[in-house]
């Protein structure tokens, strides 16, 4: 008896497993938590004009002293800070469920074409409601966005019922990125209204020019967006065993998929009236974030997904701002820069799997 | 009256309101071994996908327990059915511990938190079968084998009533055949947990089931125990055998015999005759047999394989008539070979059998 306890000491009790594995993920979400604020107060107090850390706290806290100061910092840098912590969240959100929807590593938002879409319906929909209404609210935008993303989603869908294979899924994902990009520089290329002129920049992506209600709005929107996906981690975790074994294990499959798509299109759709189309960051973060954490619990990925998406975006932001300052870059300029060769990683790893 | 655990009711299923089988009748006890065989395409996995819900019936009920399959909810059919589906699963950086919990779905909370005591059902599955080493291995780094394994250890984690797996042993060598249905069959015994499965290999599915059920064209051609089953006529129409031949008692086939007048006089018994037979067939070389008991192993593959076999009844002295007919054909072929037939006081007149052959020449001794 005694040597068989021996022999099985090599062996750790799934509690003991566990037990390690939490360490790792405190560890993983302290440095995430660190590295947010660190960045958080670099986007503050880095800019054209230059804002000491002090100073910043000092027009925080009310005790004004100098009133370009505090409408710099009120007025341009926070909002903006803050849309590129919840866009960048909700945008890596969105990647990571059509990544368990898909089964695939490389399935997201952009590559898919449904921030395409997005930004199509939302142009349109800017220059009809600027010739009649005159104004164009939040949530319309959020809704054309999202009325866009469902259409992009459902080609998909109707695309991946007659192909099983992925690459080609993602190549007509692609393709239909191309389509409604097309069609958007089209419209805006034949519309002179002033305000159109600015969809330019916005339909590059961006995240210029944002205030305290777009926050307000986002803040609802993705918020309930991820409390729901919270609480669906659950079924998420036996969904990434495949579709018959979650359904064994007590899973309202169809339930289960519309909640997916209509989640992840409302979250791209979000980010996508907001800021515009943001390539790569729904596909390196969530992959980044996993790395890290060892794992694909969804309890755990999750919350750590949603905050490293609001990292890599405010950094990226940081970036997008400051490289060539006073000169601004596009948003996904940043970001292919970096997504990009971390989703050619993904690939030649998979392939390389593949092969053994 | 039997209380039957599982039973089916002039079940009909196919795909998309498309009639596949028909008037299904299943009784099924608790703590039963299922075993479905049947050739490829005939809709094993059909019917299995179709007791599980994943595919919806089309005609017919089903009852487990005395309740109606399709009154059950997720939950409650999740706690009492578990599966292994031939469907392969690439869960990404999942350990095989992971794996083995996702078993615990239908016990968990909202938010599908485990407690100490689902953890320790994990660990108590992964002992079930043989696993504990691959614990906090990535399972997409384990072998077909330890794959198998570690999802049964999911079902049995999920503490099921009934298991239905297809094709379990498909992608497994032999040896994890062997260890995957001895943990089916312990379960099976132990636990009394009723077990449902495909196999493509008969000879197991003789060995492990308590009850065959044969799928064939539109309906079950057959239903019962094995040894009602595993007949070589019926086997033979199962699958449509026309080139050679099944055994039913050691459940083994055989390919066709060589065709033609025997050649070679092979003097065997007692098994030593087996693989000289192989071999001779492999040559495409016709043979005789004798002189054979019809209780000699020897013979029920000499039946199978020899162009002429010459016996005798068990545990008698060889009759004048038998030896006589042997030396005949022996006299007709050009080789004679003695595979090393032990020779006792029943069959002492092998000897002169022998000794006519080394008279002829002909006599050669493996």
């Amino acid at each position: 008896m005694k040597s068989k306890n021996e022999i099985s000491s090599g062996v750790t009790s799934f509690h003991m497993e566990n037990f390690k594995r939490r360490t790792r993920y405190f560890i993983v979400f302290a440095l995430l938590a660190a590295a947010f604020f660190i960045i958080i107060v670099l986007n503050i107090n880095t800019g054209t004009v230059h804002i000491s850390v002090p100073d910043v706290l000092r027009i925080l806290s009310g005790k004004v002293r100098n009133e370009t100061e505090y409408n710099i910092i009120w007025k341009i840098r926070l909002p903006r800070i803050f849309m590129a912590a919840i866009l960048g969240g909700a945008l890596s959100l969105s990647g990571f469920l059509l990544q368990t929807f898909f089964a695939n590593p490389i399935a997201g938002p952009f590559i898919l074409g449904i921030s395409s879409g997005a930004k199509m319906v939302v142009a349109l929909m800017m220059i009809v409601f600027l010739q009649y209404f005159q104004s164009f609210s939040s949530f319309t935008m959020i809704a054309a966005a999202f009325l866009g993303s469902m259409l992009s989603m459902g080609f998909i869908l109707l695309v991946s019922r007659k192909l099983k294979n992925m690459a080609t899924l993602l190549v007509a994902g692609t393709m239909i990125g191309y389509i409604c990009s097309a069609v958007t520089d089209f419209v805006i290329t034949f519309a002179d209204d002033s305000d159109i002129v600015n969809l330019h920049g916005w339909s590059q992506g961006s995240f210029s020019g944002m205030n305290w209600s777009n926050v307000r709005v986002s803040v609802v929107v993705v918020g309930i967006c991820f409390a729901i996906v919270f609480l669906m981690s659950k079924p998420i975790g036996a969904y990434q065993m495949g579709e018959s074994y979650a359904q064994s294990a007590g899973v309202n499959i169809k339930v289960f998929r519309i909640s997916l798509i209509l989640l992840s299109s409302i979250l791209a759709a979000c980010v996508t009236a907001f800021a515009g189309p943001i390539s790569f960051v729904g596909i390196a973060v969530p992959h980044l974030v996993k790395m890290g954490l060892k794992t694909s619990r969804p309890i755990v990925v999750i919350p750590g997904v949603f905050l490293g998406g609001a990292v890599f975006c405010m950094l990226c932001d940081l970036i997008a701002r400051m490289a060539f300052s006073p000169l601004e870059l596009n948003i996904s300029t940043v970001t292919s820069i970096f997504g990009a060769p971390i989703v050619i990683i993904m690939m030649l790893r998979k392939q390389k799997g593949k092969q053994v | 009256m039997t209380d039957y655990y599982f039973r089916t009711k002039d079940l009909a299923v196919g795909y998309h309101k498309k009639v596949l089988i028909h008037d299904i009748q299943l009784d099924i006890e608790r703590g039963e071994i299922v075993t479905l065989i049947g050739p490829n395409g005939s809709g094993k996995s059909t019917i299995l996908k179709s007791i599980t819900r994943q595919l919806q019936m089309i005609g017919g009920t089903v009852t487990i327990d005395g309740k109606d399959l399709k009154s059950l909810s997720h939950k409650a059919l999740s706690q009492q059915m578990a599966v292994v589906l031939t469907e392969r699963i690439k869960p990404e950086l999942m350990t095989c511990q992971e794996i083995v919990a996702t078993g615990r779905y239908p016990y968990t909370g909202r938010l599908g938190i485990l407690c100490r005591e689902d953890e320790d059902k994990v660990d108590e599955a992964m002992r079930a079968v043989h696993a504990q080493e691959l614990g906090s291995r990535d399972f997409n780094a384990i072998s077909d084998g330890q794959k198998q394994r570690i999802l049964l250890a999911r079902a049995i984690c999920q503490e099921p009533d009934i298991i239905i797996l297809d094709e379990p042993t498909s992608f497994l060598d032999i040896r994890h055949k062997l260890e995957l249905l001895s943990i089916l069959r312990s379960m099976a015994k132990e636990k009394k947990i009723t077990v449902i499965m495909s196999l493509h290999e008969i000879d197991l599915a003789q060995k492990i089931a308590d009850k065959i059920i044969c799928v064939k064209g539109e309906t079950i051609a057959h239903f019962g125990h094995p040894e009602e089953i595993f007949k070589e006529e019926i086997i033979r129409d199962l699958y449509e055998i026309n080139n050679g031949y099944y055994d039913p008692v050691f459940g083994s086939i055989e390919l066709p015999k060589p065709e033609g007048k025997a050649d070679v006089f092979l003097i065997t018994g007692g098994g030593t005759g087996i693989p000289v037979f192989r071999k001779l067939q492999k040559e495409n070389v016709p043979f005789a047999a004798g002189i054979l008991y019809k209780n000699d192993v020897d013979y029920r593959v000499a039946r199978e394989l020899a162009e002429e076999v010459i016996t005798e009844n068990p545990f008698n002295e060889i009759s004048e008539s038998s030896y006589q007919k042997a030396l005949d054909v022996m006299k007709t072929c050009s080789r004679v070979i003695n595979t090393g037939v032990p020779i006792g006081s029943c069959n002492r007149r092998l000897e002169h059998l022998l000794r006519e052959a080394e008279r002829m020449g002909k006599l050669e001794v493996m």
